[in-house]
């Protein structure tokens, strides 16, 4: 769904005030009911990340970090039944999973003398709470994954799920086409430096344009994270494969869609105005 | 000099002897020390007429004979007066002035007055002078190859009473000064004296920059043409037009000839100072009364102070310069035809011009420029095993991507007022450039870095379409006369646009800049090593491309010729790609090479010497001289002389005296003359390149008129190369010379400049949405181009051979089999009919016509099947067998295409003049693209031009009929066209 930057603004706007609960996409999708569920939490998700990323080193100053963990200890003592750490993240307006990460990673230090924990333990007992030598605790992060809808290793392995499906429909819909091409793990194995998803053997064009590629998003494209893919990944496609297609699967800021002469052409789904080289050709 | 121009100019000698002298001496009848007598009367006489001009030509851009000017020299007096003598009218006999300095030419002169004193004064002068500029050692060159026979001079004895024009020292040697005090080497457009043109420019731009401000528009007076009487002369008004009259045809005699036989160094400058005339304007009244002053010395009068003269002369030399005029483009050809003046002037020229005109060469479709605009990566020489080391492929891999980074940052703002390449790039280039180094990936990054060159600037039209051609297109559609109509239009959407004469500065256009901006900014000494070596490897594939000339000796076949034809427009168009991109290559190999020795102004004489013996010793780049005997000797010099010419203009001062630039600029001087069997339209794109170089700031005036190299042995040594072959058209040439559009702008401007007030040109506004969707034919190239972008290059190779090869074997095979069938049977029920009484001639031509067309049309469907049936056969075996299916079934659609439809092509190469051949075939054989569908109207309109072809000229049958059937067979609703064809005469 392709949304004028105004009309993003107006639904950023909204997500400003929210928590990354269930009962916030409830609230969302009620207040833009034209607007689809995916793309709406796509939206809502960017927006959140953005907040988490202005206001996540005042979480993690130590001070701060001590006293959420010696409140949760505290609490802990007292209401041992409660949802503690969730209730502590939406009062300081952190993401529970960043805040069960927080606690689990002071918690650790604590039984290892100080010594600070590697990230991949910590990611570890995150994505599989009954690893953490706490029962009590392990309850609790568990509470605040399943209850975040825009961190936690939940939320990566959905999005990782969905990328993966969107994949598989773009070549599906291309076998259907009967467009030959080349997936991202060919593609490595002939040495490719950078590999966009799709690579078409015979190219075609979309809507007038040549394309050699596809780039298939499944999320919504907003100002910043396209910045960053153009800089990134498609450009440098463009810079070894020539003009190419992106589809931002939940829809994208229509203005963004300016580089189509320059060679990347936005798409909000799979296109139907196809044309095959050779298309008509000749005598045959 | 001037002696012997003053007695042309009184009759005292023909001008046509002159002319005779001219030319013998130029091509190398050794003539003994008088030899390098006409060389120096060449630029003699066109200093004389650009003086002459002065007060006439205030607009537009100087037209200065690039020359040395110790003819000059020895005009004036040593210790003369230095004022204007104008008026004065005396003659004062010369006094042998200096010595003749030991420089003398011992007993090669021929005198045949004999006892006159030598011309040592002159010597002398001319002695000095080249002290002057540091080239005494051109003496030397310009030696080789004299001597021998002085018969011929002798022979050219004049009766003796006559004055001998090969002995200067029998004309009374003049003191006066001529009409100017001192004289610049290079000729600085005199200023007008009505003030309308900026007074004082920089001595380095008359020859050839651009003019920071455009000129000022010609204001032409109401009245032209008409002659401007002169009260206070002292002759009848009508005598003195008649001796005006002689003496400017005496000019054109001498002019003429020069630029005929191609003895002055640009004859497009020539030919554009002659334009400059036919379009002056009216002098100030205060400067015209002079004219036909009859006191003045006869080289004072100003014959060219009324617009009348000048019309005059510039329209007598039009004439005589007809044929290089026929040449010129379209556009050029109607507003010339359409100038009021030529009319009044000339009319049988204006008729001339018209008929030119109409039969001015067709367009040969060019390569269209490229649509994709990025190297594509290549696992054969990118991926990791190329690199020596994980770190190094990771760098290359970043680089990569900042380097189209900066491209894309600077197509973006680099038109923006204040932005420059330096500041706004420069250190994210040097940057980029100095991981290379630590990365040693240089080799990697020059040839990402020359293929990038070759992708965007390997076809300068495309650049070109932006500012130049919609002004021609408009031009062209309109004519003159239109033109006139649209003034209200035209003050509405004017924009000035400057003239910049026919000898513009080397420049680099378009995306050319970002890549010398690069270069110049990255300034690493190991990227520019690694470019010069690969440069210079593909040019040297470049120049050894193998051009096929006709199929010799198969005999007089029409058809064989026919298929010829076809070939040769083929190799036409590979030998236009190569040269374009030899020539690209060259400038960049020249820009680097002489990037180092660049300076913004020549240097002083002892740096300049002091750089010459340092700079001898060191072996150049390019081996130039080798290089340009290679191609006389092989005839190959329309294809590397052009890009010898673009490497030689990015040469900085001191590099021309460098003995191998000077030979080879040598070289190049007497390659103007150099004739054999070069086309015309060959020989005219080297004169106009090479007359572009000699005019650039960059070439020392001092050499022109110097060098006497004898060319004759290399010329002789080869019968067969290019140069004979018809490899230049109209449409290469203008792409390689843009400034011959020059010619163009002046004409134009003479057409708007009565009513056009601000400025100078009509330049088309471009509307901001253009039509992004080019003709049907560029976009299926768009798509061919996008298939073969990823593809290893092979593929392309591959598919081009094979259907080159099937496609010309289809057609031999059609013509062995059906065609001479055909040809046999249409003679015999040709001849039955005839025999046979009573046939009407209208029912056997139906009868024939029937057959043939049935023929015809079998043979387009035997082509097709030939071609699809050989085509993938052949591929199949010459692609690797890992080649995927899509990719294989592609390549063979595209081979079968192509062989289709050159053999196509052949069988409808006869019928250029019924209807573009490529209509008439998507018809025939169906549509390439859903773009080439033809609606009805389309469809009636086709037909009824090839019905009304057929109907009122003498075509050959058999190929219209055969065309014609196949579109009747498709659509029949159009039947009643084929009685209109009836009538056709067979023959």
């Amino acid at each position: 769904m392709k949304l004028c930057r105004a009309e993003y603004k107006t639904i950023a706007k909204f997500t400003d005030q929210l928590k990354p609960t269930r009962q916030s996409l409830k609230l969302l999708k009620e207040r833009f009911p034209h607007h689809s569920q995916s793309t709406l939490l796509s939206i809502f998700s960017l927006e959140y990340q953005k907040r988490t990323k202005r206001s996540i080193s005042k979480h993690h100053d130590p001070d701060v970090i001590e006293s959420y963990y010696q409140r949760y200890l505290n609490e802990a003592k007292t209401r041992p039944s409660s949802p503690i750490l969730l209730e502590m993240a939406n009062e300081v307006d952190l993401s529970p999973s960043l805040l069960a990460r927080v606690v689990v990673e002071r918690f650790l230090q604590d039984q290892e003398d100080g010594v600070s924990v590697s990230k991949q333990v910590v990611s570890s007992m995150l994505r599989e709470p009954t690893l953490i030598p706490d029962v009590h605790l392990a309850r609790q992060v568990e509470q605040c994954t399943v209850n975040d809808c825009c961190y936690g290793p939940l939320v990566d392995c959905i999005k990782h799920a969905i990328g993966h499906e969107h994949e598989v429909l773009l070549r599906d819909k291309l076998r259907e086409r009967n467009l030959s091409f080349l997936d991202e793990n060919q593609l490595r194995a002939k040495g490719y430096d950078k590999t966009p998803d799709i690579i078409l053997e015979v190219p075609i064009a979309v809507e007038g344009h040549v394309v050699h590629w596809i780039e298939s998003k499944a999320s919504f494209g907003d100002d910043q994270s396209h910045r960053t893919y153009l800089n990134e990944q498609f450009w440098s496609y463009w810079n070894r494969f020539g003009p190419g297609l992106v589809i931002y699967w939940y829809g994208f800021i229509a203005e963004l869609d300016c580089q189509r002469d320059r060679g990347i052409l936005l798409k909000d789904c799979f296109p139907s105005d196809i044309v095959t080289l050779c298309h008509g050709a000749g005598p045959s | 000099m001037a002696a012997l121009l003053e007695s042309l100019l009184l009759g005292k000698v023909e001008a046509g002897e002159a002319a005779i002298w001219l030319r013998n001496a130029q091509v190398g009848a050794a003539l003994g020390a008088l030899r390098r007598r006409p060389l120096e009367f060449v630029p003699f006489l066109l200093n004389f007429l650009r003086d002459q001009c002065s007060h006439t030509l205030a607009h537009g851009p100087a037209t200065p004979a690039k020359m040395p000017s110790c003819p000059k020299a020895s005009l004036r007096p040593s210790g003369g007066s230095g004022g204007r003598g104008r008026g004065s009218g005396l003659r004062a006999q010369q006094s042998s002035p200096a010595p003749a300095g030991g420089h003398h030419r011992g007993g090669g002169r021929k005198r045949s007055g004999g006892s006159a004193p030598t011309s040592g004064g002159r010597q002398g002068g001319l002695r000095g002078h080249q002290q002057d500029g540091a080239v005494a050692c051109w003496e030397n060159v310009g030696q080789r190859g004299r001597g021998g026979g002085g018969a011929k001079g002798g022979e050219r004895q004049s009766p003796p009473t006559r004055v001998q024009v090969n002995s200067l020292e029998d004309f009374p040697p003049m003191t006066k000064c001529p009409s100017r005090a001192t004289k610049p080497s290079r000729r600085i457009n005199p200023t007008p004296v009505n003030g309308e043109r900026p007074h004082s420019r920089p001595k380095s731009c008359f020859t050839s920059t651009p003019l920071s401000k455009p000129c000022s528009p010609p204001a032409f007076p109401e009245c032209t043409g008409a002659a401007e009487a002169n009260v206070g002369s002292p002759l009848s008004l009508r005598e003195e037009r008649e001796m005006l009259k002689r003496e400017s045809s005496i000019s054109v005699n001498l002019f003429c000839p020069l630029c005929v036989e191609n003895l002055v160094p640009s004859v497009f400058l020539e030919l554009f100072f002659t334009l400059q005339l036919l379009t002056s304007r009216s002098p100030s009244p205060a400067e015209g009364d002079s004219v036909g002053d009859n006191d003045a010395d006869v080289l004072e009068r100003g014959y060219f102070r009324s617009v009348h003269n000048c019309v005059y002369f510039a329209v007598k030399v039009l004439e005589d310069l007809f044929e290089l005029l026929s040449h010129m483009d379209k556009c050029t050809l109607r507003l010339l035809a359409e100038n009021e003046r030529v009319g009044l002037f000339a009319p049988a020229l204006r008729e001339q011009l018209l008929k030119a005109q109409d039969v001015s060469t067709a367009k040969v479709s060019s390569a269209p420029p490229s649509f994709v605009h990025s190297v594509s990566f290549q696992p054969a020489t990118d991926n990791r095993s190329n690199f020596s080391s994980d770190k190094a492929f990771h760098i290359f891999k970043k680089q990569r991507d900042i380097f189209y980074e900066l491209l894309r940052d600077w197509e973006d703002f680099h038109k923006e007022p204040g932005w420059q390449f330096e500041a706004a790039l420069g250190g994210r280039v040097r940057a980029m450039v100095s991981q290379l180094t630590a990365a040693g990936n240089h080799a990697h990054f020059a040839r990402l870095f020359q293929k990038q060159l070759i992708q965007m600037c390997k076809d300068p039209r495309g650049v070109a379409s932006h500012g130049d051609a919609p002004d021609a297109d408009l031009l062209g559609m309109l004519g003159a006369d239109s033109l006139g109509r649209l003034k209200r239009l035209q003050e509405r959407l004017i924009q000035p646009q400057g003239l910049m004469g026919p000898c513009p500065p080397p420049s680099f256009p378009g995306h050319q800049e970002f890549f010398r901006d690069f270069l110049q900014t990255a300034s690493c000494c190991q990227l520019n090593q690694h470019l010069k070596d690969s440069l210079w490897q593909e040019l040297l594939q470049l120049d050894e491309v193998s051009i096929l000339g006709p199929a010799a000796g198969t005999g007089g076949e029409g058809q064989e010729e026919a298929e010829g034809d076809l070939e040769q427009q083929d190799e036409k168009q590979r030998f236009s790609s190569v040269l374009l991109l030899a020539r690209l290559l060259a400038k960049f190999l020249g820009f680097i090479s002489f990037l180092p020795y660049q300076t913004s102004q020549p240097p002083s004489r002892e740096i300049q010497e002091a750089a010459i013996a340092v700079r001898s010793r060191v072996v150049p780049v390019l081996d130039v001289c080798s290089v340009l005997h290679g191609c006389v000797r092989r005839r190959r010099m329309v294809l590397t002389v052009p890009w010898l010419v673009e490497f030689l203009s990015m040469l900085d001062f001191t590099g021309p005296y460098l003995p191998c630039y000077r030979t080879a600029l040598g070289l190049l001087l007497r390659m103007v003359l150099g004739r054999g069997e070069v086309c015309y339209l060959n020989q005219m794109l080297l004169v106009a390149v090479l007359g572009w170089l000699f005019q650039i700031p960059m070439f020392p005036e001092d050499m022109i008129f110097r060098e006497q190299l004898d060319l004759s042995e290399d010329f002789h040594a080869s019968s067969q190369g290019l140069d004979s072959l018809p490899l230049v058209d109209q449409e290469l040439l203008y792409t390689c010379c843009p400034y011959l559009g020059e010619f163009r702008k002046l004409l134009a401007a003479f057409v708007s400049g009565s009513t056009a007030k601000s400025g100078g040109l009509v330049r088309k506004i471009t509307p901001t949405s253009a039509e992004p969707r080019g003709p049907p034919s560029t976009r299926s190239q768009q798509k061919l181009e996008a298939f073969f972008h990823n593809q290893p290059p092979s593929l392309r190779r591959t598919v081009e051979f094979v259907a080159e090869r099937v496609g010309s074997n289809s057609v031999k095979h059609i013509k062995a089999t059906l065609v001479s069938e055909l040809v046999r049977g249409g003679e015999r029920s040709l001849r039955e009919a005839v025999a046979g009484d009573g046939a009407s001639v209208p029912k056997i031509n139906d009868v024939i016509c029937a057959r043939l067309c049935d023929a015809g049309m079998q043979a387009l469907e035997e082509a097709t099947r030939f071609c699809s049936e050989k085509g993938p056969v052949a591929l199949k075996v010459l692609l690797p067998e890992e080649t995927s299916p899509a990719v294989l079934s592609t390549a063979e659609r595209i081979t079968k295409r192509l062989a289709t439809e050159k053999a196509c092509t052949w069988l409808s190469a006869n019928i250029t003049g019924t209807a573009g051949p490529g209509e008439v075939l998507s018809v025939a054989a169906g549509p390439r693209d859903s773009d080439e569908t033809f609606t009805v109207p389309q469809l009636q309109v086709l037909l009824e031009r090839v019905g009304r072809t057929l109907a009122c000229r003498k075509v050959n049958l058999a190929p219209h009929a055969l065309l014609y059937k196949v579109l009747i067979t498709r659509f029949h609703v159009f039947n009643h066209l084929l009685l209109r064809g009836g009538d056709v005469s067979v023959h």
